[in-house]
């Protein structure tokens, strides 16, 4: 037995737990873009801006886009609900109100993370210190994860978290691809191009998944790969379509466990079904922006439908 | 006057203290030194905080917790036991009289107005039998020391005493710093406190109840300052911890939302307060609250631990007729006394308290946390003369007693062992029995000299240790 606001602190500790990881993973890949100066730096930091989906608050505080404006936003800004620090605020928040569902191993690790993090990001933080802090943010959530993982029953505590890494997971990666969508557009100008080489290890970067996909596509950097690797590959750990089968695990599972099917396990496997039998070139045909906007739309709809069937509120 | 101290005794240890003594003065003082700030960081990493009203800075604090254990004798627990359970029974009865035919009002023992009068008082109450009868569940008993063998009551806390996980933590504590000393030391285990308490409050059941009670913990949230204990207790006891938003009335019966639907609550342990219990019945304005839950109450459906009107024994003005209201009840006078009190709301006490300001410590009646308080020998003279004024507009709203000299007990400082003031918290858990769990809370101010002991104002606690003798 669970109690609705329990299952909701437990799926919003773990969105929070994973936009703080995005975030820290979002800057790096700005940052790395901006030292390599192909491109101007201001414009690269309003794409990421805009993936992080917090331009519009950025721009209402500041006009400079440059590197300190923009990482002290992302790291350190308050103000910004979704900066690290406001994430693992938020997370710790929920997991200290869910603390008696968590394993003393995940609750310490969230804990530890969020002394740490504030440790870190006391002051604003030099350029120089960026890579180390990005990479202690991004360990301390590795941490969590394996605490989470390596201890917690798989159960309906279990399923809710889980849910709300994936879903969270799915919108940021479904983000970042929206964002660069016109890279990955077929277009005789920019293919080959030096500039677009880069823009697309950018992209899988942002996720983590530059190595891997020269292991799977042996470093052919080509749009269809890219994105057919990010939303169809079911073994790419940030894919749609692996998020997608996680969360039906875990929504099959509830579903058993309580005897009945909701208007949410439609939803999700409706999806889940055509990430699982589309093919990249009809994603291309629909057209990537249409594709990836809709999904961004029903993954929201599918958090709120679960939000209501399990009664969050 | 030196204070007593409990540890020491013209230069030598104390018969309860003699076998830690002895390891005491095997150890190294720095690996001492560690040890203690190993248990900050061992509290600070499991988030055992607090939060201090009024303090925007720290929003989240650690107690200090000091490693020298206090120690007391099995023979002078017993005797502490003894004086509790009598004094715990009392209030019990008393709350019973009370709230139906108050025969100690109409035996004329204690006056009519401070039941009457009192904020404290709920006439929702009137006739109202709580299941079990049973009014406090979980009582804190604050006990001080002035000598060998002069204990006295402080304080009664019948409304929501909180501590005990701190008494459960500290002992954990101590338990993984020095588990070498344990093995030298009997000390009697409190450890099951938690199924103590789940079995007391499944034994006061609502009598419609069938089979095995739901129980959970109702907390304020997350914000509130004792959040730490609540959850706490809530994993301990394995019940739910819900909070007012979590709960409604359904077919009569308070009802939890969980994932799958409302789920009948049968007994709930309530760490809120009376007026925030039931926004239909008093303040109207609680989100905290069940609207409702007092008719659930009624009509015997669920159990509320304390009951609602407990808090009506915290109250100082009744604490100052605690030895004729155990008398009245138990047919004997207190085991365990009280400390004399002037109540100002008598013209000759309040000349005297006015003549004697700097000697006595004078409280609010309704006040708790030591705010709101005078300590005589301590304030200046503007302080003593701006208490003055406030007693005269309103001197019902005041007690004094004497400045006790509090008995202490050595905590660890830089240069270290050195005397500080102590007093004790055991909690008491009341169903068709009477429970109390060998030790408590031991509070103690840190500050050289100071009475003060409560946690908002700077006092730290200590492992409260009972010895199996």
């Amino acid at each position: 037995m669970l109690l609705g606001r329990s299952a909701n602190g437990l799926y919003w500790m773990a969105r929070y737990i994973e936009r703080a990881e995005n975030m820290a993973r979002l800057v790096d890949t700005g940052l790395r873009l901006a030292l390599t100066q192909t491109s101007a730096s201001s414009d690269e930091w309003a794409s990421v801006l805009t993936s992080a989906g917090v331009r519009d608050l950025f721009e209402q505080g500041n006009d400079a886009f440059d590197t300190a404006t923009v990482t002290n936003f992302l790291l350190r800004d308050t103000a910004n609900p979704s900066s690290v620090l406001s994430s693992i605020d938020t997370a710790r928040m929920n997991a200290r109100m869910v603390r008696t569902a968590l394993t003393r191993e995940t609750w310490e690790s969230v804990n530890e993370a969020w002394m740490a993090m504030h440790r870190m990001l006391k002051r604003r933080v030099d350029e120089q210190d960026l890579p180390a802090v990005l990479d202690a943010v991004k360990r301390e959530t590795a941490l969590i994860r394996g605490a989470f993982q390596g201890t917690m029953l798989r159960n309906e505590i279990f399923d809710f978290a889980q849910m709300g890494t994936m879903i969270e997971r799915a919108d940021n990666t479904s983000r970042i691809l929206d964002v660069k969508y016109y890279v990955l557009l077929p277009s005789a100008a920019w293919v080959g191009s030096p500039l677009d080489n880069i823009q697309w290890q950018t992209i899988l970067r942002s996720v983590s998944a530059l190595r891997s996909y020269r292991w799977t596509h042996e470093g052919d950097f080509n749009p269809a790969n890219i994105a057919d690797y990010l939303i169809l590959n079911r073994r790419m750990p940030r894919s749609l379509a692996f998020c997608y089968r996680h969360i039906c695990d875990s929504l099959d599972y509830l579903a058993d466990e309580y005897g009945v099917r909701q208007r949410c396990n439609e939803m999700a496997d409706a999806k889940f079904e055509k990430l699982k039998t589309a093919a990249v070139s009809d994603i291309f045909d629909e057209g990537l922006h249409e594709f990836l906007s809709d999904f961004i739309r029903d993954n929201a709809a599918l958090g709120n439908q679960i939000a209501t069937d399990f009664r969050f509120y | 006057m030196t204070p007593f101290d409990e540890m020491r005794l013209g230069g030598q240890a104390r018969d309860p203290y003699e076998d830690y003594q002895s390891w005491f003065d095997r150890q190294d003082a720095k690996r001492l030194k560690q040890k203690a700030g190993d248990a900050e960081r061992v509290f600070r990493r499991t988030g055992i905080t607090f939060a201090v009203y009024g303090d925007q800075e720290a929003a989240e604090r650690l107690i200090p917790f000091d490693i020298v254990p206090r120690i007391i004798s099995g023979k002078e627990w017993r005797r502490l036991v003894q004086g509790i359970e009598q004094r715990v029974q009392a209030l019990n009865a008393f709350l019973e009289d009370i709230y139906h035919r108050q025969e100690i009002l109409r035996a004329g023992r204690i006056p009519r107005e401070i039941i009457s009068g009192n904020e404290a008082f709920l006439p929702e109450m009137i006739g109202v039998k709580p299941p079990g009868g049973v009014y406090t569940h979980i009582t804190g008993v604050d006990i001080v020391r002035t000598g060998e063998d002069d204990f006295f009551v402080l304080e009664d806390n019948a409304r929501t005493p909180s501590g005990v996980s701190y008494m459960l933590e500290n002992r954990e504590t101590m338990m993984q710093l020095f588990p070498e000393l344990f093995q030298q030391v009997k000390v009697r285990p409190v450890e099951n406190y938690p199924q103590l308490l789940r079995d007391s409050l499944a034994r006061v059941k609502p009598e419609l109840c069938e089979g095995k009670p739901t129980i959970a913990v109702l907390t304020p949230g997350s914000f509130n300052s004792a959040y730490f204990e609540h959850a706490f207790l809530a994993d301990q006891m394995g019940v739910e911890l819900v909070e007012g938003s979590d709960l409604r009335v359904v077919d009569g019966h308070v009802a939890m939302r969980t994932t799958q639907g409302y789920r009948r609550i049968d007994v709930l342990y309530r760490r809120i307060d009376d007026d925030y219990l039931d926004p239909l019945t008093f303040r109207p304005d609680s989100v905290l609250g069940v609207p409702g839950i007092m008719d659930v109450y009624r009509a015997g459906k669920i159990t509320i631990a304390n009951a609602p009107g407990t808090g009506i024994c915290d109250d100082k003005a009744i604490y100052s007729y605690m030895p004729e209201i155990v008398e009245f009840y138990t047919g004997r006078k207190a085991i365990l006394p009280n400390v004399p009190t002037w109540r100002c709301s008598e013209p000759d006490s309040l000349a005297y308290v006015l003549e004697h300001l700097d000697e006595l410590v004078v409280k609010e009646v309704h006040g708790s946390g030591g705010y709101g308080m005078l300590v005589g020998p301590a304030a200046s003279k503007k302080e003593r003369a701006a208490f003055a004024k406030k007693l005269k507009a309103r001197p019902k709203n005041y007690i004094a007693q004497p400045t006790l000299s509090l008995s202490t007990c050595p905590i660890l400082t830089s240069k270290g062992l050195a005397p500080r003031h102590v007093d004790l918290r055991p909690f008491v858990l009341v169903s068709d029995r009477i429970r109390i769990v060998p030790g408590g809370l031991t509070r103690v101010a840190l500050k050289k000299g100071s009475l003060v002991v409560n946690s908002s104002q700077g006092g730290g606690t200590k492992d409260t240790w009972v010895l199996d003798d």
